[in-house]
């Protein structure tokens, strides 16, 4: 079979149209975000961004919002999916259709509902103080993340055998608590990671709720950036996907350094 | 009072009686097989007793304490499992130490403890192993020393021999009750293999539709068994169907010849058929002086296992097994031959349903 008839080129051609599709408008963007001194390439549009005091402070209260939603839906996932696994395995499609509701339902429903739920004349008035409107971001970004971190931690416990290591444990004076701490939660610790990553990259660039919560994160700012300038914008946007991209090698990266992944389970 | 007292134990799953009227006392250093086919209820109960399945009636008694309304993690119970359940991101010697750690134990005792258990297991050199690293014999070895470190009451053995290969088995079962004696330490086993129940038990209970059929010595379960159960699946077994003919001197008529076990058939009478056990090794090839049962037959085949050669002999409807040891000096038969089989009567194992 020649090379043109055969699946090879095919692949070739498939996989180059696939960094075309994704690669250009990078390239594109990047190589505009160097072209703000007139004639000669440079960071300036960087320097100018990293500069700017209020995206120092946009960025870091996305980052402290990222980590509260990472712990509050570690918290919330890994013993729900635990149970889940353990005592409810028939519930199982049913918690995971509830977990995939967020990807359904878009998230200016959920802020709306936010807001007619818990606004000043409620019975709880949350976001009648920031502190109170930073718990609903954090809840809300946590519904947001759910159907990436229940996956990647489902996905983890899939490769225990979570039923026989409960009662081994159980049988050695074991309760819960301890179990999920020392065993079931240092064996889904690559999963939760994965998990953490996505959800990080998914708060640090999000819009709607920041914005209808009138709260300082950094992706209302990118949105003003990119509606009053020329090059900062473009400059902003690959310092986000460079962002998600380190979230995405640091998910490989952890995968590869875990100690005991290569663990010979009995099935 | 016994060391282990199950009383009247049941387990219902949705209206399915999985254990019925489950009955036990095991004294204290007693190694007890739970020993039948998959399904037959012993994993449920020695579940029951670990306090992972709660009996839907019954009782068990651990050391004169009712044991029913306690936790697992309560029980004080060891428990080695098929699937080894050591915890992959522990290493071997964190795996030892883990239930001591939970039970609060000082730093030097579990040390101390942890080198005792892996000295127990002969596998002093790999405690900075991380199970992965070990094989499957291995494995279950630190399940053994793990569930031993923290002193149970009584150690469970959830079939943990069944994912090893044949000649690990075979090591491992006698390693397991080497130390069982050495500690003394009270031991349940399930099985569904004979072999390893045999070998290894002080009694055994064979279970079957969730009721224990027959409690004995592995003498008594293999020569002496009650029921036509017990007799075919604990080695291999002739059915032969008689009909009575006296009771009370036990003589009997097996195709057209009438016999006499030597002693009175209890709860039978003139005319009743009668199910008649005869393991392979009982009966023989030709006429032999004092075996007076003869029955004819043709050879179906032959196979040549070593020392022993298994003949099955056709007779009849019925295709019987005889075992006959290799002798090099004659030549086992062939297919189609035609040869008599005969046994002593009083050999013959009256069965109950």
């Amino acid at each position: 079979m020649s090379f043109w008839r055969s699946n090879r080129f095919w692949a070739w051609i498939a996989l180059s149209f696939g960094i075309l599709y994704f690669a250009l408008p990078l390239i594109g963007t990047f190589e505009f975000s160097l072209r703000m001194k007139r004639g000669e390439y440079s960071f300036e549009a960087y320097r100018v961004i990293l500069g700017d005091p209020r995206f120092q402070a946009t960025f870091l209260y996305s980052v402290m919002m990222a980590l509260l939603t990472i712990v509050v839906g570690v918290l919330l996932v890994v013993p729900t999916a635990y149970w889940v696994r353990l005592k409810l395995p028939r519930w199982r499609p049913v918690v995971e259709f509830i977990t995939l509701l967020p990807l359904i339902i878009p998230a200016i429903v959920i802020v709306f509902g936010y807001i007619r739920m818990y606004n000043t004349s409620s019975v709880l008035p949350l976001t009648g103080s920031a502190f109170g409107t930073d718990i609903l971001m954090v809840c809300g970004y946590t519904v947001l993340a759910l159907p990436y971190m229940y996956r990647a931690v489902d996905t983890g416990l899939r490769t225990l055998d979570v039923t026989t290591l409960t009662e081994a444990a159980e049988s050695l004076g074991a309760n819960k608590v301890t179990i999920l701490a020392k065993i079931i939660l240092p064996n889904v610790l690559v999963a939760i990671l994965s998990g953490a990553f996505l959800t990080f990259a998914i708060v640090i660039g999000e819009f709607v709720f920041a914005a209808l919560l009138n709260r300082p994160a950094f992706g209302p700012f990118m949105q003003l950036i990119g509606a009053n300038r020329a090059y900062e914008p473009a400059a902003l946007a690959v310092i986000a996907f460079s962002i998600t991209w380190l979230c995405m090698g640091l998910m490989q990266l952890v995968t590869r350094l875990q100690k005991h992944t290569q663990v010979k389970q009995f099935r | 009072m016994a060391f282990l007292e199950i009383s009247n134990l049941q387990k219902d799953y949705a209206g399915n009686r999985v254990v019925e009227n489950f009955n036990l006392a095991v004294e204290q250093g007693e190694f007890i097989s739970f020993l039948g086919p998959s399904g037959c209820g012993k994993t449920t109960v020695l579940r029951m007793v670990a306090g992972f399945e709660t009996p839907s009636a019954g009782s068990i008694r651990i050391d004169s304490k009712d044991v029913v309304n306690l936790k697992p993690n309560q029980r004080n119970i060891g428990m080695v499992f098929q699937a080894y359940a050591l915890f992959p991101n522990m290493t071997v010697a964190q795996n030892l130490a883990f239930g001591l750690k939970v039970a609060g134990k000082s730093k030097a005792e579990i040390e101390s403890t942890v080198q005792e258990m892996l000295a127990l297991i002969k596998l002093e050199e790999l405690g900075q192993r991380y199970p992965f690293q070990l094989s499957g014999g291995q494995q279950q070895r630190v399940a053994l020393a793990r569930a031993l470190a923290v002193k149970p009451k009584l150690l469970l053995l959830d079939e943990p021999l069944s994912a090893l290969d044949a000649k690990i088995r075979v090591s491992l079962r006698e390693e397991i009750r080497a130390i069982q004696r050495k500690l003394q330490i009270t031991t349940i086993f399930v099985t569904h293999d004979q072999e390893e129940a045999l070998s290894m038990s002080d009694r055994i209970v064979v279970m079957h539709k969730g009721k224990a059929d027959q409690l004995g010595t592995p003498f008594e379960i293999y020569n002496q068994p009650k029921t036509r159960f017990v007799a075919s699946f604990v080695g291999t077994i002739n059915v032969l169907e008689g009909i009575v003919t006296d009771a009370q001197t036990g003589s009997f008529l097996l195709n057209g010849t009438e016999l006499s076990l030597g002693r009175s058939l209890a709860n039978l009478k003139t005319g009743d058929s009668i199910a008649l056990a005869l393991r392979p090794e009982a009966a023989s090839l030709g006429l032999v002086a004092g075996k007076v049962g003869q029955l004819q037959g043709s050879v179906q085949d032959v196979n040549f296992l070593g020392s022993v050669i298994r003949v099955r002999v056709k007779v009849g409807d019925s295709v019987l097994s005889l075992d006959t040891f290799n002798q090099p000096a004659v030549a086992p038969p062939k297919a189609g031959d035609q040869v008599i089989v005969t046994f002593a009567p009083e050999e013959l194992l009256v069965l109950a349903d």
